[in-house]
């Protein structure tokens, strides 16, 4: 097979009685790895994604030490420092019939560098926290929802007839919802419960991070679902694992052993969108106000909170969007770049 | 299908009416309610029956008499109100539908004629660029150059303000109230579109059929349109149903939203932020319905154009 390049080692020749030197091979792993860092633009996306993860994280010491500003509480008599003046942060509006209140616009200086939203908040440090949130609830619930589609694809492909019938047609019936409304009748109910849910023992609060992962999860398994069960139907039937079965295995051990690495690979190329997927819609149930909750911030309500103030201050509603944009591309770009990279028909250099 | 459609009816009714903790006559029964009170508006509400019966009356009043009311307008009718803003929805992703469908095989087939260039990964890095952006923001963007920055302009004089007019009232009003969500919303989509469309192309250069159509030196545009089009349409034509589907049921609601247009979707939206639950129940029933209903439509299309999966 062309897929193996293959170095022997110095010693090729066996003697009768000793023990052979390992061939050593490249697995079709490594052989991905390394097609994947040759591709510079997904290289440079990858970057940028983790550019952008440092950054967010990044945020309480942006806000504590360069900002020196607390983007979570009010602060709408505050005053701050621009030019050596004192300025209102929120200021009298209104082009001169002193009408609203304006808040200050963007300084492009480390203290409200972009200015602030209408509660004297500055609106950089929110940016930052918000993409705390929303990388944390992006990466946290498209990994959920993969592991878990995973798990059921195995079950459904695997043992089939029942199991699968049971499994395929609760899938069918969330998908037949609209994503977007699903995600939204979930979270409009659990977040109208005051005092947080509980289940027996588990108590989460309504502004936990929790309730808007597991419902983005939720609402995507079925989307990782199918593809999946489609990959295990199909390795089943391949004749390692009828070797496999002859050899008595387990089911347990038919499943991690032989037909789950063989599935992961669709898994693996799924997850850069997946997490591209569920970003969005965590920016679109922000927006609408059942994402994530005041006091937390994310990037989604950062640009509802802009709406008001769109043709004032424009910034506070467009810079959290392109946060968005560049996280969603490098992701896209990247999940491409895998793609390309576990792609088993891709020509491959025998010899480096 | 009959029994998906029901299972939805079933499981929107549970997901709202059901789940545990969740108690609609507080709601109802306005800013802090003493006890009776709300016992009143339970008994009055039928909130007090089994649950079994209480979605067989609220689908017998979706459905059958058509007299839901919304919880938080008395006076408000649900299906008359779904039923004056469907038009607009549909209006909304029509027209958007027209636009990306024309400008993502356009962008597909320049891709694929194109592929030595620079204008091929030009062209994949500006979709990427259209699936990457949310598409409220978008919109925002939209209203904030043609509504206020650019507004007095020649090139954004002629927008109107935010709404909607109906087609009957005054085609030319309608037309400008919604070319610009048009565009927006089609961004998104002629960018997956197109991609996907490239993809299906390149597959099936390398069929047999294609080989012989270039054999018998038919002409690459020919070749091109009229041979690799029509397969590659298959997946296009059953992803486009799905998402049709999905818009029109109300997913456009983020648009809708952004741009004032009273549609299903802003409907949704409204109900969802005053929590007025039957509304909310009925347009995300509409919506699932539809779904349903375009994907059975898009599995007889995509039957008729692929005889390979006609039975035989």
């Amino acid at each position: 097979m062309a897929e193996f390049a293959f170095e022997p080692g110095p010693e090729v020749h066996l003697a009768a009685g000793e023990s052979a030197k390992e061939i050593s091979g490249r697995s079709p792993w490594r052989l991905a790895g390394r097609r994947l860092v040759r591709n510079r633009l997904a290289m440079a996306s990858l970057a940028l994604f983790v550019l952008i993860v440092v950054v967010s994280l990044l945020a309480p010491f942006y806000a504590t030490h360069l900002a020196k500003t607390d983007p979570f509480t009010s602060n709408v008599t505050g005053t701050t420092v621009v030019d050596g003046k004192e300025v209102d942060v929120v200021q009298e509006g209104g082009s001169g019939l002193g009408l609203g209140e304006v808040p200050i616009g963007p300084t492009w200086q480390w203290n409200y560098m972009i200015g602030a939203d209408n509660q004297g908040r500055d609106v950089m440090a929110r940016v930052l926290y918000g993409g705390r949130a929303s990388l944390q609830i992006g990466v946290a619930s498209a990994v959920i929802c993969t592991v878990i589609a995973l798990a059921l694809a195995l079950l459904s492909g695997f043992f089939r007839g029942w199991t699968d019938s049971v499994l395929s047609r609760i899938m069918d019936l969330i998908w037949a919802f609209p994503v977007y409304l699903l995600a939204i009748s979930l979270a409009t109910v659990l977040l109208t419960k005051a005092g947080g849910l509980q289940w027996g023992p588990v108590t989460i609060n309504p502004s936990s991070l929790w309730v808007p992962t597991w419902i983005i999860a939720v609402v995507y398994i079925p989307y990782v679902y199918r593809p999946l069960r489609g990959q295990v139907l199909s390795v089943r039937e391949k004749e390692y694992v009828e070797a496999s079965v002859s050899q008595g295995a387990s089911n347990l051990r038919l499943m991690f052993a032989e037909i789950l690495p063989n599935v992961i690979s669709t898994a693996i190329v799924l997850l850069p969108l997946m997490i591209a997927t569920t970003i969005l819609t965590e920016a679109a149930l922000s927006f609408l106000g059942i994402g994530v909750q005041a006091p937390q911030a994310s990037w989604g309500t950062i640009i509802d909170d802009g709406q008001n103030l769109l043709y004032t201050r424009p910034l506070v509603a467009i810079v959290p969007g392109i946060f968005i944009v560049l996280t969603v591309l490098s992701l896209n770009v990247l999940g491409d770049g895998v793609r390309d990279a576990l792609d088993p028909r891709a020509k491959v250099r025998v010899r480096e | 299908m009959v029994i998906v459609l029901f299972a939805i009816t079933v499981m929107t009714f549970l997901i709202f009416f059901a789940t545990p903790g969740v108690d609609p006559s507080r709601q109802l029964a306005g800013r802090n309610p003493d006890p009776a009170t709300v016992e009143a508006i339970k008994h009055q509400f039928g909130l007090d029956r089994p649950l079994p019966i209480r979605y067989a009356l609220m689908m017998k009043r979706l459905f059958i008499s058509r007299d839901l009311v919304s919880y938080g307008n008395q006076a408000l009718l649900v299906v008359p109100a779904i039923q004056s803003a469907a038009p607009v929805t549909f209006s909304l992703v029509f027209g958007a539908a027209v636009l990306w469908v024309i400008g993502a095989i356009a962008i597909g087939l320049l891709m694929v004629t194109f592929k030595g260039t620079f204008i091929d990964p030009l062209l994949m890095v500006l979709a990427l660029i259209g699936i990457s952006m949310p598409v409220f923001w978008l919109g925002e963007v939209a209203n904030l150059i043609t509504q206020d920055r650019l507004h007095d302009t020649i090139f954004f004089s002629w927008v109107p303000p935010l709404g909607y007019t109906p087609f009957t009232q005054n085609p030319w009003q309608w037309f400008l109230h919604l070319i610009i969500p048009w565009i927006t919303l089609s961004i998104l989509y002629i960018g997956f579109y197109a991609r996907v469309l490239r993809a299906n192309l390149l597959e099936v250069q390398n069929e047999d059929y294609v080989r012989t159509a270039k054999a018998k030196g038919l002409s690459p545009r020919n070749v091109l349109v009229r041979h690799m089009l029509r397969t590659s349409m298959i997946t296009f034509v059953s992803l486009f149903g799905l998402d049709f589907g999905v818009l029109v049921g109300g997913g456009a609601l983020l648009t809708e939203v952004v741009f004032g247009l009273p549609g299903v979707g802003q409907l949704t939206y409204n109900s969802l932020r005053s929590l007025d639950l039957p509304v909310i129940m009925a347009t995300v029933i509409y919506g699932a319905f539809f779904i349903t209903i375009m994907s059975a439509l898009v599995d007889i299309v995509y039957a008729r154009l692929d005889p390979r999966i006609r039975p035989a």
